[in-house]
């Protein structure tokens, strides 16, 4: 196989070096090989001139820039600021805005904004262009339609910002914590309205959004508050849950949210990464017709409740034993969990004579009414949190046990409230969040109003629970009145079971060696980046 | 040899060819797009709105407020239509849960996945052709047999488990490269290499089907007899003729390398068409859905444009007026 040289001299000239003689093509194969390698080889690990930025990687995306959609994104990342802050148990803080009064009458309430507070843009934060982000705010659908707001009136010479309601609102300064109703300069609208750009007032300031998926911030010079220990932070959205634990336990990440409960197991067990935990204000429940004939007695509701083993739930399917529900309210809602409430427990025994006593007998295949019809019910439920079907199949098992025959139907969100509108649900499986608002009793009272919620009761409403949250609402308790009316509507809640609680939640965060001084915000509303320092 | 008019240039025809079938796909995919959207299960407003706001905050109010806002009663007749008419004006609407336009956000997805595809391909032919090359030349030789283990292992191995596996233990246990992402440096690699493994062991395979076929051709063993040496009579001569093959073949995969990228997308997050296509059934972004669906039919149709093309310059058979 040796080349014949003077046929090669008509194809290849040949390049007289020192070494010998190389041919093009040699040549040309040697740069080709030269440049593999160079795009191939792996790329110089992160260099340490300044240190790399905080990366937090979660699972919620950023649908475009409007507050409504995409607000949470912002003001975790401490980007923009809302009117009100809170405290972990819900009570308010100041936020953007320092001191706050209500009229003696309450339906005026009066905010003043922080003296030193400025946007990223150098202009100064004023009480127009809170109001105007307040106004905006209230479009349906809208958090903030809760209260009902007659006009906002800001004076910008003073810079404050006040309110006028038609009835007294206690929950006001709660909804004004809520994530939709940031403030942004008016830099940051275009002429159409629409928000263009994201120029809050918070600590950071953004210097990338590229949506769907990544938001890198800075230290904003301008902040009037201390300056934060970590200079510059990038948030990117992974939605596989597997992939934000890999990317933990590489190091990619210092903070990973949203891992699956196998995931932790396995980082657990690897001892390489702590794990941080908070339980959140979410539970699932099973929300219930109680407008069907099968369902109206609260005997049978009782004896579902009775047959769920919840213990056996947290442990096999949730991983973590403490999860098991004994009322709605975790315990993380410190005002509304009552420790001395007879706990939800797992009772075959009990169930099967509540259910004897409520008429059905056990026949050959489940349990018959008088008149010989079966007990059979459809759960419905959706994939929009992974655990759900998984859930909603323990509890078809757990019921069958019972007698109770149960289709499990697994679809869309949406089904839950069209169900609820049109009568055809019957039992439904879901995840509902109290504190969306650091302040429960908006959420409870949309869902356990006399006409029952799209998330909560149906065809059930309870007297003493409606006038419980009407005066939490619009009464204006004192707190040793606050706490005897959530009393009774964590006890009406507990007894009349319009939904049945199976389990809590906990936000489980896998954290990386860098950094020190995580606190977990159980209202999710703040990465509490201000808090955290590099360890040094 | 006999002048080619205007009728009989294969080029020409070609290219006729394949522009009536842009414009048919684009019909078709666009139609039949928009009923399957229609199809979906669940209400389509309630679905938009869960998209845009959380399911949390969404009640039958919300939803409301979504169809009104959007037109979603609008009769279907009318609508389609009305899409008829947008994609003739190349009019791609704007996403129903983002509010951007859709032609941006798909231009800017397609990007990063043509890139991903690229690297891919690379790693894909730059693996794959010299091995079956080789074990063409050297049919039963032990390199020949240990691509076909190695190929056989790798096509069986799905995209997700090696996605993992590599995950695992070129980012996680080496600290080589990052685990996922779309803008740390090198990021594109492993999901490339992802990719790029499972095209190596089909196109290895395929090279060495056709280097084979070259090999015992009587042509080969003509230029063999005509005095050149192995080397050369493959470079001149054997390449080209067991090019087509393996050009058609990667045509073909280049275009499941686009479309079919989905599962690694998600697991690397990389932000890719396969990834937003996803999230657009999901939150029933319908203007999405069908701007993803046309553009991705539109490239398909490109990549066989080029693929003729190449094959057309390369089989001097082909231009000889169809005498094959």
């Amino acid at each position: 196989m040796d080349d014949h040289i003077d046929h090669i001299d008509h194809i290849a000239p040949i390049v007289p070096t020192a070494a010998g003689p190389v041919t093009r093509r040699a040549a040309l194969g040697l740069s080709l090989a030269a440049a593999g390698a160079a795009v191939l080889a792996p790329p110089p690990s992160r260099a340490q001139a300044a240190r790399a930025p905080l990366r937090i990687v979660g699972p919620w995306e950023i649908a475009g820039l409007a507050p409504a959609s995409s607000g949470h994104v912002f003001t975790r990342l401490q980007i923009a600021e809302t009117l009100m802050d809170a405290h972990d148990d819900g009570t308010p803080l100041p936020g953007l805005a320092a001191r706050w009064r209500v009229s003696d009458d309450g339906l005026a309430w009066r905010f003043e904004l922080r003296p030193g507070a400025r946007f990223h843009d150098g202009t100064a934060v004023t009480a127009d262009a809170v109001a105007r982000c307040l106004r905006a705010a209230r479009t349906p659908p809208a958090l903030l339609s809760q209260a009902p707001i007659v006009a906002i009136e800001p004076d910008d010479g003073a810079g404050i910002v006040t309110i006028r309601l038609a009835t007294p609102h206690d929950g006001l300064p709660s909804l004004l914590a809520h994530s939709s109703t940031l403030v942004l300069a008016p830099s940051s609208y275009a002429a159409d309205g629409g928000v263009r750009a994201i120029v809050g007032s918070g600590p950071y300031r953004a210097v990338v959004v590229e949506p769907p998926q990544r938001v890198a911030t800075v230290v904003f010079e301008g902040w009037d508050g201390p300056r934060p220990a970590i200079e510059r932070v990038e948030y990117l959205c992974a939605s596989r849950p597997e992939t934000r634990a890999l990317m933990a336990e590489s190091g990619q990440a210092d903070l990973a949210y949203g891992l699956d409960p196998v995931s932790l197991a396995r980082l657990r067990r690897r001892g390489r990464v702590r794990i941080a935990a908070v339980t959140l204000p979410r539970t699932v429940i099973v929300k219930v017709n109680a407008g069907l004939k099968q369902l109206a007695d609260v005997r049978v509701r009782r004896a579902l409740s009775l047959s769920i083993d919840r213990a056996g739930i947290a442990r096999a399917l949730l991983r973590d034993p403490d999860l098991a529900a004994t009322q709605l309210f975790p315990p993380t809602l410190a005002g509304w969990h009552y420790p001395a409430l007879a706990p939800l427990t797992h009772d075959p025994a009990a169930a099967a004579r509540l259910l004897t006593e409520a008429g059905w007998h056990a026949g050959a295949d489940g349990l018959l009414d008088p008149n010989g019809q079966p007990l059979r019910l459809a759960l419905r439920t959706f994939v929009d949190r992974p655990e759900l079907p998984v859930i909603a199949t323990a509890l078809q098992a757990q019921w069958r046990e019972a007698g109770i025959a149960v289709r499990v139907a697994i679809g869309n969100s949406g089904d839950v409230p069209i169900g609820h509108r049109d009568g055809s649900l019957q039992l439904a499986l879901a995840a509902r969040n109290y504190a969306t608002v650091p302040d429960p009793t908006g959420t409870l009272a949309q869902d356990f109003g006399p006409k029952g919620g799209d998330w909560g009761a149906m065809g059930w409403h309870d007297d003493g629970l409606t006038r419980a949250l009407d005066e939490l609402r619009r009464g204006r308790p004192t707190p040793e009145r606050a706490a005897v009316l959530r009393e009774r509507v964590a006890a009406a809640l507990q007894e009349g079971l319009p939904v049945i609680p199976v389990a809590w939640y906990r936000q489980q965060v896998a954290l990386g060696d860098r950094i020190d001084g995580v606190s977990l915000d159980p209202l999710e509303r703040s990465y509490r980046l201000t808090r955290m320092r590099w360890r040094a | 040899m006999k002048p080619t008019t205007l009728s009989h240039s294969p080029w020409l025809r070609l290219l006729l060819r394949r522009l009536f079938q842009l414009v048919a796909l684009a019909l078709l995919v666009g139609t039949v797009c928009f009923f399957m959207a229609r199809a979906l299960p669940g209400d389509m407003a309630t679905r938009i709105a869960a998209g845009r706001y959380g399911y949390d905050l969404v009640s039958n109010a919300a939803a409301d407020a979504v169809r009104a806002e959007l037109g979603l009663d609008r009769p279907v007749g009318l609508a389609l239509l009305h899409w008829w008419g947008d994609i003739a004006r190349f009019h791609l609407g704007v996403s129903l849960v983002t509010g951007a336009a859709v032609w941006a956000e798909i231009a800017h997805a397609l990007g990063r996945t043509l890139l991903l595809s690229a690297v891919a391909l690379a790693i894909g032919a730059g693996l794959g052709l010299p091995l079956g090359i080789w074990s063409g030349l050297h049919a039963g030789g032990w390199v020949d047999r240990v691509v076909l283990v190695m190929a056989v292992a790798l096509r069986a191995l799905p995209s997700f488990l090696l996605a993992v596996l590599l995950m695992v233990g070129v980012a996680v246990r080496l600290g080589a490269l990052p685990v996922a992402g779309g803008d740390a440096a090198g990021s594109v690699l492993l999901p490339a290499l992802t990719l790029g493994l499972g095209l190596a062991a089909g196109l290895a395979r395929v090279t060495r089907g056709a280097l084979h076929e070259v090999a015992r051709s009587p042509s080969y063993e003509f230029a063999r007899t005509k005095g050149l040496s192995d080397r050369q009579a493959l470079v001149h001569h054997g390449l080209r003729q067991a090019a087509v093959p393996v050009v058609t073949y990667l045509g073909l995969q280049a275009v499941f390398l686009i479309e079919g990228a989905l599962v690694v997308e998600t697991l690397f997050a990389w932000p890719g068409i396969g990834h937003e296509l996803v999230h657009a059934v999901f939150g029933r972004d319908v203007p999405m859905i069908q701007g993803a669906a046309l553009c991705m039919g539109l490239l398909f149709v490109l990549f066989n444009l080029g693929v003729d093309a190449i094959c057309l310059a390369l089989d001097p058979r082909r231009r000889a007026g169809g005498a094959r």
